[in-house]
């Protein structure tokens, strides 16, 4: 290989290095996919606070690579270019681990909703909870949306 | 060495997050810089932070962990003075529905995602907490005769949700006393009175949010922002978006005969359908199928 080869490679290197944006998820539970839809099917997932890099964009679609080399599409509403408090023993390289994500999270969290939940005995929040898990999985939204003669989600907005 | 390269990697990191988000304070990177250059203390740099990040609070602080917890409490006291309307099959539509139509919102995801369910009530009233946990009551539902206006009524919350209006709705000062508190403090734990001023903060922004949703509405602005995103979310999804409009003319001799809810907390019909017919395009008749009405027929045959 000649020099410039290799001069050209650490050049392509770099700019590929210079040019990925990190992002953090900023959902509970952030869902990559295997095509830039929300029918794509998961393929992975991210917790709140992770870092993933981003690839290449299409609409409002993010290709992105998580930390542990798996590579999907997730939403953009699913991520942040804000940054999370760098705690000790998190490091840029790894993202927060789970422990610093709790701490990141400090603040209006389970405590304060439980300090909450005791001083206020008429808040229904075993309602709130049966709400959380009525959950249409992606198979029912598909039946509904083709069912009902709805256009495809997710697509160029 | 390492320590004043630590510093330099989180100087550059916080200019970088700068430029789109505004994450960081220029407070707080001036602050490090002269802790790094031994010109100021910890403690006096944390006090210039406090201070600094004390002006700049605003509903943009909260994260979408925080409006997840707020938005709970939120859902939580409504349903305290709002009885659930326990129809499984009622409230599976909800959702099927609801969460469909949040895919072609502007804000698909959120924290803890959207969540639908219908409340006892004759009422005509809907009520959007933070973070997407929508409440619809019965008496807003008889109100619809097709599945295309019953999904005017979601894109509507869904509106609300996706624009931050309940967060909106938080007393200034009120941010400011927990947010700064949460944002000089975030790796440390919050104890003490420092908790006990998050836990009080938190209480009142629920408060602020409820009293908002259930007694005084939102201004006509929000309400109107609320009407257009529903009108985008259900072009996008292949509804009519004048379902709206008919909906806003059916509810009104019903809430010319009921003051409460949508009476007390939103723009008059007429208000609604002239600003809502304005921004609609020429009229195209989407033909419906068969299916879409069979299936809102059943899902709703609790309500008749």
């Amino acid at each position: 290989m000649l020099r410039q080869d290799y001069v050209l490679l650490f050049a392509l290197a770099l700019a590929g290095t210079a040019g990925a944006e990190t992002l953090r998820v900023q959902v509970q539970s952030g869902q990559v996919r295997g095509t830039p839809s929300f029918l794509g099917g998961v393929v992975a997932t991210v917790g709140y606070g992770q870092a993933v890099e981003v690839v290449s964009e299409q609409g409002p679609w993010r290709q992105v690579r998580t930390l542990d080399g798996r590579a999907g599409w997730m939403h953009e509403s699913a991520l942040s270019a804000k940054r999370v408090k760098m705690q000790a023993g998190g490091t840029a390289k790894t993202g927060a681990t789970s422990d610093e994500l709790a701490l990141a999270g400090k603040g209006f969290n389970k405590d304060v909703e439980a300090q909450f939940k005791a001083a206020h005995a008429e808040a229904d929040f075993t309602w709130v909870d049966k709400m959380a898990s009525m959950k249409a999985a992606e198979a029912e939204v598909e039946r509904f949306v083709k069912e009902g003669g709805l256009a495809l989600p997710g697509g160029a907005q | 060495m390492r320590r004043v390269l630590m510093l330099a990697s989180g100087l550059w990191l916080c200019a970088v997050a700068l430029i789109p988000t505004g994450c960081s304070t220029v407070a707080q990177v001036g602050t490090m810089a002269g802790q790094a250059a031994g010109v100021i203390t910890a403690e006096q740099a944390e006090s210039i932070n406090r201070t600094a990040a004390a002006v700049e609070k605003t509903y943009q602080d909260i994260t979408p962990e925080q409006e997840y917890y707020i938005g709970r409490s939120v859902a939580a006291t409504v349903l305290g003075s709002y009885k659930p309307y326990d129809a499984p099959a009622l409230n599976r539509y909800l959702n099927e529905l609801g969460q469909t139509l949040a895919l072609y919102s502007d804000r698909p995801e959120t924290f803890g995602g959207y969540h639908f369910l219908a409340l006892e009530t004759e009422e005509v009233n809907a009520f959007a907490a933070p973070g997407g946990l929508i409440l619809v009551s019965r008496g807003l539902l008889r109100c619809c005769r097709s599945e295309d206006e019953l999904a005017a009524v979601l894109a509507h919350e869904v509106g609300h949700v996706q624009n931050g209006h309940g967060l909106r709705a938080i007393k200034k000062g009120r941010l400011t006393s927990a947010l700064t508190i949460l944002a000089v403090e975030a790796g440390k734990n919050v104890a003490g009175a420092d908790l006990a001023e998050v836990v009080q903060a938190f209480e009142g922004s629920v408060t602020d949010i409820t009293s908002t949703l259930v007694n005084s509405g939102y201004s006509r602005a929000y309400e109107n922002e609320a009407d257009a995103a529903a009108v985008r979310i259900l072009a996008r999804a292949g509804y009519d978006p004048r379902a709206l409009l008919e909906l806003l003319g059916a509810m009104k001799p019903i809430l010319a005969a009921d003051a409460r809810g949508f009476a007390k907390t939103h723009p008059s019909p007429e208000t609604r359908i002239q600003h809502v017919g304005g921004l609609l395009g020429p009229s195209r008749a989407v033909p419906a199928p068969a299916a879409r009405q069979r299936r809102f027929d059943a899902a709703t045959a609790c309500l008749r």
